[in-house]
């Protein structure tokens, strides 16, 4: 059987390859916070010898840094960023969880001032073994990765 | 005296060093036993309290008053047009840098505080900002325990009641880790310490046991720290059965050491008999006058580059 490209390749632009299947939805939402103009193409659920399935995410014309991948580094810890030029792969990256994220989720707690404010959230991130614990900078609470189902 | 906490924000316990601690500690004492102390005058202090709290506030005030110092604020955010008019807190903290030399504030949502020190010109003294630091209280608390034990380091302090939503117990545990204490924890389950204080202490290496019976380790104990188990958090029957197993008497304290103290942060409902203020041990009330020289010792180091003995 040919092998065949499940998602049609661009000209310049971003690839976010090797999502786990289903965080693609809230890595877009995020993008389009970022950038509410960007043109997507998104793929979920396609086959992957790695993964299983995955999701992935093409941004045209539109070249992610570092730092923001890292902010989504939660969401998708292994997936990998490909920037792209003249259908070129020219930089290739993974996602490293970052010490600090701001304005990227909501602090859980709702009775913090961050909530009420007209201020970014600041989360710093702690990594002990495999257990990910973000604090907030203002109310100081400590909170599982998991209570941060979405980004804003 | 070297000051580093001139023009200092004073918002959380785990901001200040062991060192800043001491500093503190060493001005009250200064303070309680100087004829009068004149740290403040010509400064204006605003006493911002966006909720109320009476004890805390007449204590920050009395220790400007003392001081010669001058207040402006409010003791209730409710009765001031501040919040009336839809103003955002950090615009409402800009204005108020622009009047006062510091601000001391009390919120009723966490993080308050620290959103006011990034916009504020002024040092911010926090006086409670929700469920989270009243970095104060635990100054005052460290100040009685080092006034009562002529030390703060290898003493065995032994904590009671409800240490799970108690702030005072969360921030003075963490203020005593840098002194090498050893911590006794007697609390019903559902009331025990939070998850992340306890590795917190594991980190540091800090010895603490949790112990079930109250009695047997009151010989050992240097301080006995009493807090209230609070009637809403059970339903009568069983808030009757855990509190009388938390009650502190007269009886219970005759193998206690004859340095022994017992501190509260008040009030006291009925976790610790009347009989017991009668004994040496009871030094509750000397706690709570402490926070007044606790406070004025904060305030003078705050606003003044040196603080020199009088």
């Amino acid at each position: 059987m040919p092998s065949k490209m499940q998602v049609e390749a661009i000209n310049r632009g971003t690839v976010i390859d090797h999502i786990p299947a289903g965080q693609g939805l809230k890595i877009v939402n995020r993008l389009q916070l970022l950038d509410n103009q960007v043109r997507l193409t998104v793929g979920f659920n396609l086959s992957s010898g790695l993964d299983g399935q995955k999701d992935l995410i093409k941004v045209d014309d539109w070249l992610m840094t570092e730092s923001e991948a890292n902010e989504l580094a939660l969401l998708a810890p292994n997936a990998t960023i490909n920037i792209i030029e003249d259908y070129n792969v020219v930089s290739k990256f993974k996602m490293a969880i970052p010490k600090e994220l701001i304005g990227v989720f909501k602090c859980p707690n709702s009775n913090c001032i961050s909530n009420s404010e007209p201020i970014h959230s600041k989360l710093s991130v702690k990594v002990n073994q495999d257990r990910v614990q973000l604090k907030c900078h203002y109310c100081e609470k400590i909170f599982s990765k998991e209570l941060f189902p979405e980004a804003y | 005296m070297n000051n580093p906490l001139y023009r200092k924000h004073i918002l959380s316990i785990s901001d200040l060093s062991r060192s800043d601690l001491e500093l503190i500690i060493q001005t009250a004492a200064i303070i309680k036993h100087s004829e009068q102390s004149r740290f403040l005058e010509n400064k204006v202090v605003a006493s911002c309290f966006f909720e109320a709290s009476t004890r805390t506030r007449l204590s920050f005030e009395t220790a400007i008053h003392r001081q010669g110092g001058s207040v402006i604020g409010f003791a209730d955010s409710g009765s001031t047009s501040l919040a009336k008019k839809g103003e955002t807190l950090s615009d409402s903290i800009k204005m108020l840098s622009g009047y006062a030399d510091a601000i001391i504030m009390r919120h009723p949502q966490e993080g308050a505080a620290r959103l006011a020190s990034e916009v504020s010109n002024k040092p911010v003294i926090n006086g409670g900002d929700g469920s989270n630091q009243h970095p104060t209280q635990t100054l005052l608390d460290l100040f009685t325990i080092h006034e009562c034990q002529q030390r703060l380091d290898n003493l065995t302090i032994t904590f009671v009641g409800d240490l799970k939503y108690g702030r005072t117990v969360h921030s003075l545990v963490q203020a005593l880790s840098h002194f090498h204490c050893h911590f006794n924890f007697v609390a019903p389950d559902a009331l025990y310490l939070p998850e992340y204080l306890l590795e917190e202490l594991e980190e540091k290496n800090v010895s603490f046991k949790r112990v079930e019976a109250f009695e047997a380790v009151i010989p050992e104990t240097d301080i006995i720290y009493m807090t209230r188990v609070q009637k809403e958090r059970f339903d009568p029957t069983e808030y009757m059965h855990i509190a009388s197993q938390y009650v502190l008497n007269v009886s219970m304290l005759q193998q206690a050491k004859d340095s022994m103290r017992i501190l509260h942060p008040l009030p006291r409902v009925d976790e610790i008999e009347l009989s017991v203020d009668e004994t040496p041990y009871a030094y509750y009330f000397e706690q709570a006058k402490n926070g007044v020289y606790a406070r004025q010792a904060l305030l003078a180091l705050v606003l003044n580059e040196t603080v020199e003995e009088t």
